[in-house]
């Protein structure tokens, strides 16, 4: 029984570890209809700005989009880590900035990152 | 303490009880008042603690997001019922939402100015409708997807603000939004006849 069960975490470490290291963009896509449509689109800005090439944007510039004034003069470009930051905890990483949602799961995280990658031809 | 038995139960409550007793008997009395006073005096020093802990600026610029959420989703039932897609059926059931979208946003206007904050205004319906996409919707099923999306999207959206208001309160309000949405998404899912999902934590 003890030996089964040591097999079934072995195998369970085996099979889900490298899938959970690795980033899945299916599921990261997943991940963002459900998080982040509620206030953004890829191609129109709603309550959030549009999401289609983010990565590798600078942040608080898509036009006409209302940003709040932190976010305008932020003035760094979104990578994994910068975008890792905003949204592990936005309020902590751009004081003033008003999006407040956060992903509290890295690998989630990670995910969502690598979605916004592919819809950003990155 | 430990001890089971209807004796040491007994037993306690006497202490407890002459405990009682003797609090009662110095009530009125100059000891008390001091205890009063200074017990008082430490709730005020945490009252004022909880308040110098809590960021009202912050907490608006939340219900702001969140209003700008409200006010899309009051438009986005506009453009549906005004889309001539939905049939006699479902249309109740879209004002009724529309309704509960109209007093989410009177509650969180009436909390943004309470906390001395400007609630952000609508967006005109045509420019929700751009933003929508709703050019592209053709049948009552698109409608009803769209109305889902948007509804899942804010049962989400309410779930994961809430470790960002610096005030507990707002928190809860914020999951009592999340939950009217969910109930919204659920039933909009159920007419359009998707399988529940088999996992549980299926909102988040
Ligand atoms: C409750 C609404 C809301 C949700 C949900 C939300 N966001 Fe945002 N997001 C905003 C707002 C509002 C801003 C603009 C913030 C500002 O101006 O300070 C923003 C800004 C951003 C930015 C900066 C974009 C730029 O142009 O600089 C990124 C990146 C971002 N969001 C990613 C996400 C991701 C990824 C998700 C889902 C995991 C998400 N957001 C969920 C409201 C939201």
């Amino acid at each position: 029984m003890d030996t089964l069960l040591a097999c079934a975490v072995l195998a369970g470490q085996l099979c889900f570890g490298p899938q959970l290291a690795a980033n899945d963009v299916n599921r990261g896509k997943e991940l963002w209809e459900a998080r982040c449509t509620g206030c953004h689109s890829l191609e129109a800005n709603r309550i959030g700005p549009l999401h289609r090439g983010v990565f590798g944007r600078k942040a608080g510039t898509v036009p006409g989009f209302s940003y709040s004034t932190a976010l305008k003069n932020f003035g760094q470009t979104w990578t994994e880590a910068s975008l890792d930051k905003w949204l592990a905890a936005p309020g902590q990483f751009v004081p003033g900035s008003r999006m407040g949602f956060a992903v509290g799961d890295a690998n989630d995280r990670s995910d969502i990152i690598a979605y916004l990658k592919s819809v950003s031809g990155r | 303490m430990a001890s089971s038995t209807s004796k040491g139960e007994l037993i306690m409550d006497t202490t407890v009880n002459s405990g009682r007793r003797k609090l009662l008997r110095v009530g009125g009395t100059s000891l008390l008042s001091a205890t009063a006073v200074a017990l008082l005096a430490g709730c005020e020093r945490m009252a004022s603690q909880a308040q110098a802990q809590t960021n009202p600026a912050g907490d608006v610029q939340i219900l702001n997001v969140a209003l700008g959420l409200e006010h899309e989703a009051i438009s986005a039932y506009s453009i549906a019922a005004g889309s001539g897609l939905v049939s006699k059926a479902v249309l109740p059931v879209a004002v009724t939402f529309q309704g509960h979208h109209k007093e989410h946003r009177d509650a969180l206007i009436a909390t943004i100015r309470k906390l001395g904050g400007t609630p952000v205004a609508a967006k005109p319906d045509a420019e929700v409708a751009k933003a929508l996409n709703a050019a592209s919707l053709k049948n009552q099923t698109d409608v009803l997807r769209l109305a889902q999306r948007l509804e899942r999207g804010a049962a989400n959206a309410y779930l994961g603000v809430i470790p960002s208001f610096s005030d507990k309160g707002l928190a809860q309000v914020s999951a009592k939004l999340a939950s009217d949405e969910t109930g919204h998404w659920i039933v909009l899912s159920q007419a359009l006849g998707d399988a529940l999902s088999p996992k549980a934590f299926y909102v988040g």
